[in-house]
């Protein structure tokens, strides 16, 4: 398998605050990768590092063997890695074609309105919205936003999609139709780099997990190993040994 | 018997429903955890309890009555309390400013100084920087401050959001070994804790919150070795 993505050594900090710590990881064709982590551990800012929302103060990202570090978001989306975001903000006043020919249009080739609106009616079937296609974006459901932005994403064309919490929201029997069109993505060629919360549902798709907890890696491996880490539990549930202080104090 | 039982809750923000359908009952002189990961919806079903946010459907009873409808003062005159994440005091008030304000409620104010010695002596800190501004406290001592404020107002139920984020395990022992002075003068508590040992630690009675609905309940103790609360946690 040969590599997609490395990052190596990259940190990001706001003034005093360092949200993503000497990071570092590498991430192959094909794959699945899950991204998880405590609220505020810097999952989203690795994204933003990731796609050149933000350039890291130190570390290089290099995607496709191009070091791309520095690169404004709209030259590595050229460049193939497109996102989705946790707050969904389709345009609201054009249709669900017009939302998905956007991403045709700055994707990866450059296309004309023609060709965009092929791609964008081929991307909206495969994500079941072709019914939609016609609708205004505002008027869609929040389970029919999210995979608008995820068909926005994908008519980009992209090689890498980041995905930022696409199941957050949804209903058990919408998180599992979900699951199973990530899994459809990748079968498709598509690398892809997933953070979310809903734990069994990561822990089904991913085929290696990355922890982050307070902006470092404190761990990565396979859904068992990442359930069975010790660090990952702390992480999760707290410091066991501060109970046990707790309970000795009281006794 | 329940002081606060919340009958199949479901709320959420927008579009976004959180809360799938949550029940729960605190019984009368309890101290109750509420644990679960990040995005279960914990400060939501507060939230929801409370009626900052407005219950979709469902049903949210305080000592019998319904108050799913009531505005959130409405709910502190009755005694149902939170103190919220984030602790939101009034930073440029002296610390005891903020404990007054507390004291609003009309069936807090004749108790003021009772429930003041009462805080003094849980918390004896906050006596000693009572004429301090809030703002210029350590986090740990706006943590206790915030909770004290929520006793001013002289709950009987009270619900503590996240009382141990963001603060040094020396301060988060102190403020844990505290607790147990709620359960002394009775008040019905209902704590949302990040650190799941501590949480069971300390409470009799447990709910795991996860995707907006209850996935493990029972006696803290029992939960404390039940190895499906991580489970809950993990997803495996």
């Amino acid at each position: 398998m040969s590599v997609l993505l490395q990052v190596e050594h990259v940190t990001k900090r706001f003034g005093g605050l360092v949200a993503v710590n000497d990071v570092s990881f590498e991430l192959y064709e094909g794959e699945i990768l899950g991204l998880i982590g405590p609220n505020g551990a810097g999952k989203t800012t690795l994204f933003n590092c990731i796609d050149g929302v933000y350039a890291p103060e130190e570390g290089r990202i290099r995607f496709r063997k191009q070091d791309i570090t520095g690169w404004k978001p709209y030259d590595v989306a050229r460049f193939g890695m497109a996102r989705t975001h946790q707050i969904v903000r389709p345009l609201a006043d054009l249709t669900v074609r017009e939302n998905v020919m956007v991403g045709a249009a700055f994707g990866a080739q450059s296309m004309g309105l023609r060709q965009a609106a092929r791609v964008a009616d081929e991307v909206l079937e495969f994500l079941g919205l072709a019914e939609r296609a016609d609708w205004l974006a505002g008027s869609l459901n929040v389970a029919q936003k999210k995979r608008l932005e995820l068909a926005r994403a994908l008519a980009s064309q992209p090689q890498l999609l980041l995905l930022d919490e696409v199941l957050a929201g949804l209903n058990p029997a919408e998180i599992a139709e979900m699951v199973a069109t990530v899994k459809a993505i990748r079968n498709r060629g598509i690398t892809i780099i997933m953070i979310e919360h809903v734990m069994h549902a990561i822990m089904n798709v991913s085929d290696r997990i990355l922890v982050l907890d307070f902006g470092q890696l404190i761990a990565e491996g396979t859904p068992k190993e990442i359930a069975a880490n010790p660090k990952v539990i702390e992480a999760y549930l707290g410091d066991p040994k501060l109970a046990e202080r707790l309970m000795q104090g009281g006794e | 018997m329940a002081i606060l039982e919340v009958r199949h809750l479901e709320s959420g923000y927008g579009e976004v429903q959180i809360l799938w359908g949550v029940d729960l009952s605190l019984e009368q002189g309890r101290l109750t955890a509420l644990v679960g990961a990040n995005g279960a919806g914990k400060t939501t079903l507060l939230r929801t309890i409370m009626g900052l946010i407005r219950p979709w459907k469902g049903q949210v009873l305080f000592e019998g009555q319904d108050v799913s409808q009531l505005p959130p003062h409405k709910k502190a005159d009755l005694g149902l309390v939170l103190v919220p994440e984030g602790r939101q005091l009034f930073t440029s008030m002296t610390v005891l400013e903020n404990l007054e304000m507390g004291a609003t409620p009309p069936r807090a104010r004749p108790h003021f100084k009772r429930n003041l010695e009462l805080v003094f002596e849980m918390f004896p800190r906050l006596k000693e920087r009572q004429n301090q501004k809030a703002g210029t406290m350590s986090g740990g001592e706006r943590q206790m401050l915030a909770v004290a404020r929520g006793l001013m107002a002289a709950p009987k139920v009270l619900m503590i959001d996240e009382m141990s984020l963001g603060l040094a395990p020396v301060l988060v022992l102190q403020l844990f070994e505290s607790l147990s002075k709620l359960r002394e003068v009775g008040i019905t508590t209902l704590l949302v804790e990040q650190n799941v040992h501590m949480a069971l630690a300390v409470t009799d009675y447990a709910y795991v919150l996860a995707h907006g609905k209850v996935e493990l309940q029972g006696p803290s103790r029992e939960l404390a070795r039940d190895p499906h609360v991580q489970e809950a946690y993990l997803g495996i």
